[in-house]
């Protein structure tokens, strides 16, 4: 029973991974960006959710009706005013900048806000749990995390295979030069795809802050780990993200239950034995 | 006819251009400088040399390995922490004396930097990137769990070590400073060396394009595991020196990725990228920044981060290669230039 | 009627020039071919007309305006559309998604899914496949499909024989003919000269970046040809 409730605990723990991932996942499979203030991102939305939530009064859900289209805002603009530049230039130019506005997005927080601890607070649900049969406990709030993850994933890949948005981003993905010629506006679709990656980040950065306690210097180690879901699962495949989280989440869960300083590590290792093993993750998709 | 006799002496393959001689001629003055300084400079003045002196080490490495062999590493603070900590627990846990000690730091790290490469070249681009800073993050981690290493709280450097270098303050003041002076000037020697090499040529060629390179005979994986593993080896000294001056280590400043990376990658990026003289001159740039906002907090990490943008944006070449460009200078001579006979261009 | 036109057209690839001003000449309704050897331009002259290539803004007229700086995006909303040397169909796309793509500008026109499929019938049999799945002939065709959903008025053709059987090249040129009846104009680069002049009714000739001949293509001299093509 105490490794089902390990396997239990840790998919759980996978899916708000996941859902960290789908962001990454996107910018790079649709613009080979990887960006390097992700993590940052995620952070920044729990802290935009925090000064609605102190502005309004609103609980941090409801405060997703604002956070969510201003960061949809700022991917956007980040990538037609500013990444889009970068795209032309090679590996460099892409990773420099991403460094250089992580580093900005850090800082500025820490400016801003100081380096303390925040905290969304959600109310009853954050403690709430369910007893499944054979009396296993599983909390309310990661189960519903987990649903959003499916579920975001799940409107994704609706959203690939069958709209004409989907299909567009499907062939600037396969073939930019002629996704131009074809009639595709590349530079708008590629803003787009980061303002729908940052919906998806925001989300992320709200459940997680109700979840647990964020500072400013808490970027980089979501972007890891949005990271290693994104390797283990295998790149180019959603449904492999998931599976990349639930793994990570497993592994991290089970280095908890030997020792609970060992849970970030556990999973580090669990990253690094797969990269070494299966390079190309466990169900890879895309020909890079 | 005879104009082909005449010309029968082949073109000369040159090294050195005007500028780079008279700038040798101003290096050896800086140099004099530098080692005579402990005679009539302060502790403090030592301190802020020294801490150039590494910081220039670890932009020249950074820039071996991203400017020229195209690895862009965002974990090279992970060898930094190997040096320090490699230091602290030979010369704390097995007495070995602390001269010893930091030879040995540099093979340490260069040594487990292999490993490290079975798992991260297997990564390309940015994930490549993203995949060193995993595995600082785990040597963080692991330093901060082991007990023997001091844990999270990290060790400190006694004073029976200190001792081994002199007893007198300022002795082993000046000590230090010349150790970690000449460290510089030799990681630096070896950059140098390495890019006039052969290896040089390769590195170039395959930065320009791998897969032509590869089919050119040039063994891709192999010379860019010797570039990792050198640079590794001599980040690992660096860090020894480092920590050997702080007195302290922890996981946290061990690794720090703020300290040892962010500030080094904007120097290179600042000073420009892929070019012997861009670390110097961003190296400069970033302490005088320093120097001067150091009463306006994190303000100064924002600046650099906003200047390595818009200089990324803008002249991607970074300002040594804006001054490059403009004015055809060199004055590191790793080119090879062909040196034409005035006959020859005649024709 | 002046449908396009180019004037002193240049094109550089970085350092390299490819194209050394380039003066060509397209009326509405016309087929002409483009033709040469290898690295004679052909496929630059195509690229800089389609937009995927820098020019100087009044060095291509589209009717009479300048289209040069545009991008190709703006160009095919302006009513020319590609068929890419390679076929460069989309291969995450099936068939069917890769013609709807092509119809992703929003032009109005006679083209659309059921005509393309009237057109090559056997594309619809073949619609829900992976394009790239396809022979070579079969993805030719949906390559000029994906290129007329757009509704050009303007079509370039970049080495549609490529890598194909001489019964499919005679098929698709067929259809080339069917299209062409529609009014729509086609520019149509070949390596295959005399499938290049039996198509078309005028022709250009470049080597290495110049244009070394143009004519109509009706009792041309076949020899002139074989001088200019090599440069000789």
């Amino acid at each position: 029973m105490q490794w089902l409730n390990i396997l239990i605990q840790g998919s759980l723990l996978g899916g708000i991974y996941a859902l960290f991932a789908i962001g990454l996942s996107m910018s790079f499979g649709i613009m080979r960006l990887v960006n390097i203030a992700h993590g940052d991102f995620i952070v920044l939305s729990g802290y935009v959710a925090f000064v609605v939530v102190q502005g309004t009064g609103f609980d941090p859900f409801s405060s997703l009706l604002i956070v969510v289209p201003v960061m949809f805002v700022v991917g956007y603009a980040l990538q037609r005013g500013l990444l889009n530049q970068t795209l032309s230039g090679g590996l460099l130019p892409p990773l420099l900048v991403t460094f250089g506005i992580s580093i900005i997005i850090q800082n500025g927080l820490l400016q801003g806000f100081g380096a303390y601890d925040h905290r969304l607070q959600e109310g009853s649900i954050e403690t709430a749990s369910l007893r499944l049969p054979g009396g296993i406990d599983v909390g309310v709030f990661p189960l519903l995390v987990f649903a959003v993850a499916v579920l975001s994933i799940a409107s994704l890949q609706f959203l690939f295979y069958r709209t004409g948005l989907g299909r567009a981003f499907r062939a600037v993905s396969d073939d930019a030069d002629t996704a131009e010629l074809m009639g595709i506006d590349n530079r708008k679709l590629y803003a787009l795809a980061l303002g729908i990656a940052m919906i998806f980040t925001a989300i992320a950065g709200v459940l997680f802050g109700i979840r647990t306690i964020f500072d400013p210097a808490s970027g980089p180690i979501r972007l890891i780990l949005a990271f290693e879901a994104v390797i283990i699962g295998g790149l180019g495949s959603m449904w492999g993200t998931l599976i990349g989280g639930i793994v990570l989440g497993v592994a991290q869960s089970i280095g908890a239950a030997l020792d609970p300083t060992w849970q970030i590590l556990a999973g580090h290792l669990a990253f690094l034995a797969i990269l070494i093993l299966r390079p190309n993750g466990l169900f890879p998709r895309t020909r890079d | 006819m005879s104009d082909i006799a005449a010309e029968s002496e082949p073109v000369r393959v040159e090294r050195a251009t005007k500028a780079s001689r008279i700038f040798a001629i101003l290096a050896a003055a800086l140099l004099a400088i530098l080692f005579s300084l402990p005679w009539w400079g302060d502790a403090g003045w030592m301190r802020l040399i020294a801490e150039m002196a590494y910081y220039l080490a670890l932009a020249q490495l950074w820039n071996l390995l991203a400017g020229y062999a195209g690895l862009v590493s965002v974990g090279q603070q992970a060898y930094v922490g190997l040096g320090g900590y490699f230091l602290y627990y030979l010369t704390g846990e097995w007495n070995v004396n602390v001269y010893i000690a930091i030879l040995l730091a540099g093979p340490f790290a260069g040594l487990m930097s292999i490993p490290v490469s079975f798992a991260v070249f297997r990564l390309r681009g940015a994930y490549f990137a993203i995949g060193t800073w995993v595995v600082s993050e785990v040597f963080s981690l692991v330093a901060s769990l082991i007990l023997v290493l001091g844990a999270g709280s990290g060790l400190s450097l006694t004073v029976p070590i200190l001792r081994e270098i002199s007893g007198d303050r300022d002795i082993r003041d000046t000590a230090i400073y010349l150790m970690t002076v000449f460290a510089s000037l030799f990681v630096f020697g070896i950059v140098y060396l390495l890019l006039r090499s052969r290896y040089g040529l390769a590195l170039t060629a395959i930065r320009d394009s791998e897969p032509a390179s590869a089919s050119l005979g040039v063994n891709t994986f192999r010379t860019k595991l010797i570039i990792y593993v050198a640079t590794a080896a001599c980040t690992g000294l660096i860090g020894g020196l480092i920590f050997l001056q702080k007195l302290r280590i922890s996981p946290e400043a061990g690794f720090s990725i703020n300290d040892w990376t962010v500030v080094v990658i904007f120097m290179v990026v600042i000073g420009g990228i892929g070019t012997l003289e861009g670390p110097f001159i961003g190296m400069l740039v970033y302490i005088v920044l320093r120097e001067f906002l150091a009463d306006y907090g994190t303000y100064y990490l924002i600046l650099l981060g906003v200047i390595a943008i818009a200089i990324m944006l803008k002249a991607p070449m970074g300002l040594w290669g804006w001054v490059v460009h403009r004015f055809d200078l060199q004055l590191f001579p790793v080119g090879r230039r062909l040196a034409l006979k005035p006959d020859l261009s005649k024709r | 009627m002046t449908l396009l036109r180019t004037q002193n057209l240049s094109a550089f690839y970085g350092d390299f020039q490819a194209l050394f001003g380039v003066d060509v000449t397209v009326e509405q309704g016309e087929t002409v071919a483009v033709i040469g050897a290898n690295g004679a331009g052909k496929t630059t002259l195509l690229r800089t007309i389609a937009g995927a290539l820098a020019a100087a803004p009044e060095a291509v007229l589209l009717d009479d305006a300048p289209i040069g700086a545009k991008t190709p995006h703006e160009i095919v909303r302006l009513g020319i559309a590609m068929v890419p040397e390679g076929r460069r169909l989309f291969q995450s796309l099936s068939v069917e998604e890769n013609l709807m793509l092509g119809a992703h500008s929003g032009r109005p026109g006679p083209w659309s899914l059921k005509r393309v499929y009237q057109l090559f019938p056997r594309l619809s049999e073949l619609r829900r496949l992976p394009a790239t799945s396809l022979s070579g002939g079969q993805q030719q065709m949906a390559a000029v499909g994906r290129a007329l959903m757009s509704n050009p008025r303007l079509l370039l053709c970049d080495e549609l024989s490529l890598g194909l059987a001489p019964v499919i090249i005679r098929d698709i040129y067929q259809c080339l003919g069917a299209i062409t009846a529609e009014g729509t104009t086609v520019v149509l680069v070949e390596q295959d000269i005399n499938r290049a002049l039996d198509a078309s009714t005028r022709f250009y000739c470049l080597q290495e970046g110049r244009l070394a001949l143009s004519a109509p293509t009706k009792n041309f001299d076949r020899a002139a040809l074989t001088a200019a093509y090599f440069g000789l």
